[in-house]
């Protein structure tokens, strides 16, 4: 009953970055149509990037959580206008390959740099040891992660379905035409949004790096993974990438109380059988625009 | 005249192929005439089906666990081995293509990628028939009468399965049902219209795909006397699309230069694998923003140029409505 409450809260955490990663994905490709693949390899950059404040400059976990992801969402930004933007009005699957192309690229450029090794990131002190939760003792840190990124998922949710902003972006993502018509600049929120997207994405970066160690593969699998969420939540859904995501890290978790073995493939196998049941994903609409 | 130019192609091809192994490592040459096989596959959904798989890996890789399995274990001659690598490969694609083929453009893409890394994770806790992390290694290549353990001699062994390989992937897509599939790339409702059911020769198109991968695994496997779980992963299913989109998309045969140029490239770059996955991305990159009519296009269109003043159309991935509202 214990490993089953602790699973649960492993469950809940993987589910964090699950929905984290998910989000962006889902943020991104709402307004600019592009799958980006390399999402995963900028999740690693955030990591890098509180690793390197924290050896370089001393920076902290705390300042580290704000600045690494607005340096790589800049990062991000600067990719979109002299990259991404050449290939709108193509295909979406040049995106998707161009992205591709930039994952491998930055991975192993990381990896030339510093490494297969993983490099150890510290805990905050705040947040060392263990804190009841209910049944069992459980790490702080974790319960943070967490909680944390409960907030940020609610947070995003707000701004787009409640702020003039986010009904700028939904507007753009469903009729971009209609809206540009209605006097709204829609190009001007396109970078900014990809910038966002990739900050959420270095956001879960750094939460993971006192967790797991930085390493220039630590986004390789979880990309794979977020794909699975956001198909299983339907593409460009807010609310369904961030429930999938938890969706998807409790079920892994548990089913590993049962067989360990089982714990990678529980994402793929829900994904087939929501592939089976319902196409267009557990939120998502039809497939109007494929 | 005109007979005698269409043949040259063929005739060029052959005396290319006979004289691979002469000029570069046989092992190399191999390589490249499988890695050709195997975007082939790639291509012939990609090109003529409009559906990009991501998840190719799971073919190729299992087509080379399947074929490596039962030359250890049975000690069946290469060719048998191959083709169950081959059918192994096609068995799989048949649920893996049924829930694909729900889904089209990028969602399509990301479905089949996440079926291979579900491929990737069983073959990886199974380790009593893969080897887990280790492969397996010491593939035997046995043909009754034939000594095969030279790389050249195996070549050559292999060489008429990999040009029946090439056949049959050309054959598929110049078939009626080729032309169906076509017909599906540029309008899939229309199709429809005329009263194909069009998800059974995307399941078909598949399958064959799959299969085709499978076959060019399982020689990959006998060939470099190993399977491992490399070969599985979602680099290898990009390494495929790569060698796809660099040798031209709806070309088929512009795989087989993308495999010489990469596989050439990889060569060159195996003292250090890190670069060459920077170099590979560089590539990638490069060719998606600047050169997306691939290497055979381009080449056809010089030489058409050249021959006549009427520059021919382009294959593009693009030719449906531009889905996006910037522009």
């Amino acid at each position: 009953m214990e490993y089953i409450a602790l699973q649960l809260f492993n469950g809940l955490v993987n589910g964090s970055f699950y929905a984290l990663l998910s989000l962006g994905l889902a943020v991104i490709f709402g307004v600019l149509r592009v799958v980006n693949f390399a999402h995963g390899a900028l999740y690693m950059l955030g990591a890098f990037a509180a690793y390197l404040l924290l050896q370089d400059f001393g920076v902290g976990f705390w300042p580290a959580l704000v600045l690494a992801p607005i340096g790589i969402g800049i990062a991000g930004m600067v990719l979109e206008r002299l990259l991404i933007r050449r290939l709108y009005g193509l295909d979406p699957l040049y995106n998707f390959l161009l992205t591709f192309g930039l994952t491998l690229m930055i991975q192993d450029g990381v990896r030339l740099r510093y490494g297969l090794q993983g490099q150890p990131y510290p805990a905050p002190a705040e947040l060392a040891g263990s804190v009841s939760a209910g049944l069992v003792a459980y790490p702080a840190y974790r319960l943070f992660v967490i909680a944390f990124s409960i907030v940020v998922c609610v947070a995003v949710w707000y701004v787009i379905e409640r702020t003039r902003l986010g009904m700028i972006v939904r507007a753009a993502t469903e009729r971009p035409e209609l809206t540009r018509a209605l006097g709204i600049n829609v190009d001007r929120w396109v970078t900014p949004v990809f910038g966002f997207g990739v900050a959420l994405a270095a956001l879960g970066g750094v939460l993971a790096a006192p967790m797991r160690n930085v390493s220039p593969l630590m986004g390789s699998e979880l990309i794979i993974f977020a794909f699975a969420v956001v198909v299983i939540g339907g593409m460009g859904s807010i609310a369904g990438a961030v429930v999938a995501g938890f969706l998807v890290g409790v079920l892994a978790s548990l089913a590993a109380v049962f067989n360990p073995a089982l714990e990678n493939v529980v994402a793929f196998a829900l994904m087939a059988i929501v592939l089976l049941v319902r196409p267009a994903g557990l939120f998502g609409s039809l497939e109007a625009r494929s | 005249m005109t007979r005698v130019l269409n043949l040259l192609p063929y005739t060029a091809a052959i005396v290319v192929a006979l004289a691979l192994p002469r000029v570069m490592y046989p092992v190399l040459a191999l390589d490249i005439l499988l890695w050709g096989l195997f975007a082939m596959s790639v291509d012939l959904l990609l090109g003529y089906v409009g559906l990009l798989s991501f998840g190719h890996a799971a073919f190729w890789g299992l087509g080379a666990y399947a074929a490596a399995i039962v030359a250890k274990s049975i000690g069946v001659p290469f060719v048998i081995a191959a083709l169950v690598g081959a059918g192994a490969a096609a068995v799989l694609s048949v649920p893996f293509g049924y829930l694909a083929i729900r889904r089209r453009g990028i969602y399509f893409a990301m479905v089949t990628l996440a079926f291979a890394q579900l491929v990737f994770y069983v073959a990886n806790e199974w380790r009593d028939l893969t080897g887990g992390e280790n492969g397996l290694h010491g593939v035997p290549r046995t043909f009754p009468g034939l000594a095969l353990g030279r790389s050249a001699d195996f070549y050559y062994a292999a060489l008429p399965l990999i040009v029946f390989g090439y056949a049959l992937a050309s054959r598929i897509v110049h078939s009626p049902f080729g032309h169906v599939l076509v017909a599906i790339r540029d309008n899939e409702p229309r199709a429809q219209a005329l009263g194909y059911a069009t998800w059974r020769y995307k399941l078909l198109a598949f399958v064959l795909s799959g299969g085709l991968a499978g076959l060019a695994g399982g020689l990959f496997a006998l060939a470099n006397g190993f399977a491992s779980l490399d070969l599985l992963h979602w680099t290898t299913s990009g390494q495929a699309v790569l060698i796809t989109i660099l040798g031209g998309i709806g070309t088929l045969w512009g795989s087989l230069l993308g495999a010489v140029i990469v596989l050439e490239l990889r060569d060159a770059l195996t003292s250090a694998p890190e670069l060459s996955g920077v170099v590979t991305g560089a590539v990638f990159v490069v060719i998606v923003l600047a050169f997306r009519a691939g290497l055979w296009a381009t080449g056809r269109d010089v030489l058409r140029r050249f021959a006549s003043p009427r520059v021919s159309a382009r294959i593009d991935l693009s030719e449906g409505e531009v889905r996006h509202g910037r522009s």
